[in-house]
């Protein structure tokens, strides 16, 4: 891999604002060219950790570290970082090309070199032909591309993206989310993507960094995060997941649920309790007679490429997803087999989230909702 | 197509109507009409030509004078304080703005009384000076007390309206010009001063307007042959020998001038704010 060297490093930060503790000694390192994505809900810090390294807040304790050099007391005109602001940011009096050209103007560059970066950046954000427009007239997603082409006019090492995708609707957000990878790229510098959706995350990120609650819970790459995760928090925030009390029986055998399933899982002690996690996909639906576990249907919903039934097994509410159409109030049995089960220690979030009983899809939109608003 | 209005919604600005016309229109009409008559009514030229013989022109020229000073250091205090005071806490903002705006509750003319027992020859401040030995200092009856009287005076127009914008400026704006590598100069020079601009100019515009035609400043603080064009007015209207037409025509004159200082204003913002962003 090309991403050797460390690049940034945060150390031990901790930052309170009236008296809310909203980093807790967060340690963290950043390669070369790395897109690096802080994932988590409205207020883990992840936004604050964006402007600890923007130099816009300054952490209570601990240091930032950019290329082994401290950097803490470095004002942000000095720092080799450049951001996109959740709100775009772009300068009302200045057209489309002085925005792009803005801070190519600071460094005195000769106007011949800044008239080739600009449109070699407008070029790159696939704005070329707008130079001369009035930012205000073009659309959010105009203005996204201006706000990126205009950060790396100036040939940061690192970009910071606060929640960029944002304000934009869902079918140009997926188009910016696979442009911006292009872009990364394309130009070989460093990303630091913050946001709160998890598919965003997984699909664009080298590695991702999920936070909550001004820790770290768990840094790792898409494919670790998803398959391995630390605990009950990241396995419920990264896709869906049922999570149950278990007991290690010995290793690879653990108890939930009423039955002894074979697992991977080792190097937990006799009888220690723990989470299991079971993906909604990997769960296989069987006749009840044949299945491990057998329930009762109580909910379908029809997701287009599956559908997501919700089976009641002893009170615990299963939710499986499957191509198969099973109708309200058939029984089934599920079989889960030893790859689909993943132990976890036991935590601070142990029993916060359970099955999937009050589960709606209106719950869901309205918890999205709120998210986006901060 | 013509959207179908209700009744209401056709007759609602109609007080409105009535009240521009009875008391904006209607007395500008006066004012143009008095300034084109004689005492007899009859249609005559002579008010225009017994000003630009007399003194009048040279009262003019100082009213402008003065109003451009003053106006000029009211915007060099108050950018300068609008700007440190963004700076600080939304409750010490609250409580900067209702300080610079308390005088304002006080009646005029008492501050302006207040002001000339300030200067007086055994006022406080040359009672101050005098005990710490400068010596009694010539400060009321001057130029100086003029400038200073409208800078008090109308200070609160200037400040208010560079505060408002300032303060409802998107504080990421200024982040991000941080970002691309401007210190606080250049973030002042290349970001907040375009972006103040329309505070800047009304700013200009509510002090400019009221002391190129202020009189009882300049009578209660200048020397006391000292006269600006509102003294000129209010001496003509009140003598015994005198009518409403010469008042107006200098009113129509002083109101022509201030329309041309305005537009020549506007344009030189206009130019700086990159077209259509004011007004």
């Amino acid at each position: 891999m090309r991403m050797e060297n460390v690049l940034l490093r945060l150390e031990n930060i901790s930052v309170s604002f009236d008296d809310d503790l909203i980093l807790n000694d967060i340690s963290l390192e950043i390669k070369d060219k790395e897109f690096v994505t802080l994932l988590g809900p409205s207020g883990c810090g992840k936004t604050t950790t964006l402007r600890i390294i923007g130099g816009f807040v300054n952490p209570d304790a601990g240091n930032v570290y950019f290329n082994g050099v401290i950097m803490n007391d470095v004002p942000p005109y000095k720092r080799p970082v450049n951001t996109i602001f959740q709100k775009y940011a772009l300068f009302p009096h200045l057209n489309v090309f002085e925005n792009v050209a803005f801070g190519l103007r600071i460094l005195k560059k000769p106007e011949k070199e800044i008239k080739q970066t600009v449109n070699e950046m407008l070029t790159l954000v696939n704005l070329s032909g707008f130079s001369t427009r009035n930012v205000s007239s073009l659309s959010g997603g105009q203005q996204q591309r201006v706000a990126i082409a205009r950060a790396l006019a100036v040939r940061p090492k690192i970009l910071l993206l606060d929640e960029p995708l944002g304000a934009l609707d869902l079918k140009l957000r997926k188009d910016m989310q696979v442009e911006l990878k292009n872009i990364q790229q394309q130009l070989d510098i460093t990303f630091i993507y913050v946001t709160h959706d998890q598919e965003e995350a997984l699909s664009m990120s080298d590695t991702v960094v999920v936070m909550d609650n001004g820790c770290i819970q768990q840094i790792g790459s898409p494919l670790d995060i998803y398959n391995e995760p630390k605990n009950a928090f990241v396995a419920d925030f990264i896709g869906e997941s049922n999570i149950l009390d278990a007991v290690m029986k010995e290793d690879y055998s653990v108890s939930f649920a009423g039955h002894i399933f074979k697992c991977l899982d080792s190097g937990f002690a006799e009888g220690e309790p723990a989470d299991a996690v079971v993906r909604p996909e990997d769960i296989d639906l069987v006749e009840p007679e044949k299945g491990m576990l057998s329930g009762t249907v109580t909910s379908v919903t029809f997701r287009g490429v599956h559908f997501e039934i919700i089976v009641d097994i002893r009170g615990f509410k299963w939710m499986i997803q499957t191509t198969d159409y099973y109708p309200v109030g058939m029984s089934v049995g599920l079989v889960i087999g030893p790859d689909d089960i993943h132990i976890m220690k036991k935590s601070e979030y142990s029993g916060r989230f359970g099955d999937y009983s009050t589960y709606s899809d209106e719950i869901e939109e309205l918890s999205e909702n709120t998210e986006e608003e901060v | 197509m013509k959207t179908k209005k209700s009744l209401l919604q056709r007759y609602a600005a109609s007080p409105y109507m009535v009240w521009s016309v009875l008391f904006v229109i209607a007395p500008l009409l006066f004012v143009i009409y008095y300034a084109f008559t004689d005492r007899n009514g009859t249609f005559s030229f002579n008010n225009f030509s017994r000003m630009f013989s007399g003194e009048t022109p040279k009262v003019f020229v100082i009213s402008l004078a003065f109003a451009f000073v003053s106006t000029l250091i009211c915007l060099i205090i108050a950018y300068p304080l609008a700007y440190s005071m963004i700076k600080t806490k939304k409750k010490t903002q609250n409580m900067l703005i209702m300080l610079f705006m308390l005088p304002m509750w006080m009646n005029f003319v008492l501050r302006t009384y207040a002001i000339s027992f300030l200067l007086e020859d055994r006022g406080l401040i040359n009672q101050l000076f005098t005990s710490i030995g400068l010596g009694q200092i010539k400060l009321i009856n001057t130029s100086g007390a003029v400038i200073f009287g409208m800078i008090y005076n109308f200070l609160p127009y200037m400040l208010l309206p560079i505060y408002s914008v300032m303060s409802k400026m998107d504080k990421s704006l200024i982040e991000a010009s941080e970002d691309l590598g401007c210190n606080r100069l250049h973030t002042l020079t290349k970001v907040i001063l375009p972006l103040s601009i329309p505070g800047i100019v009304s700013g200009i515009t509510m002090v400019f307007v009221p002391s190129v035609s202020t009189f009882y400043i300049s009578q209660k603080l200048g020397p006391s042959d000292f006269t600006l064009i509102g003294d000129e007015i209010e001496t003509e209207i009140k003598s015994a020998a005198g009518s409403y037409n010469y008042g107006s025509a200098i009113s129509f004159v002083l109101m022509i001038l201030i329309f041309i200082c305005l537009i020549v204003m506007n344009k030189f913002s206009d130019e700086d704010a990159q077209g259509g962003m004011l007004v």
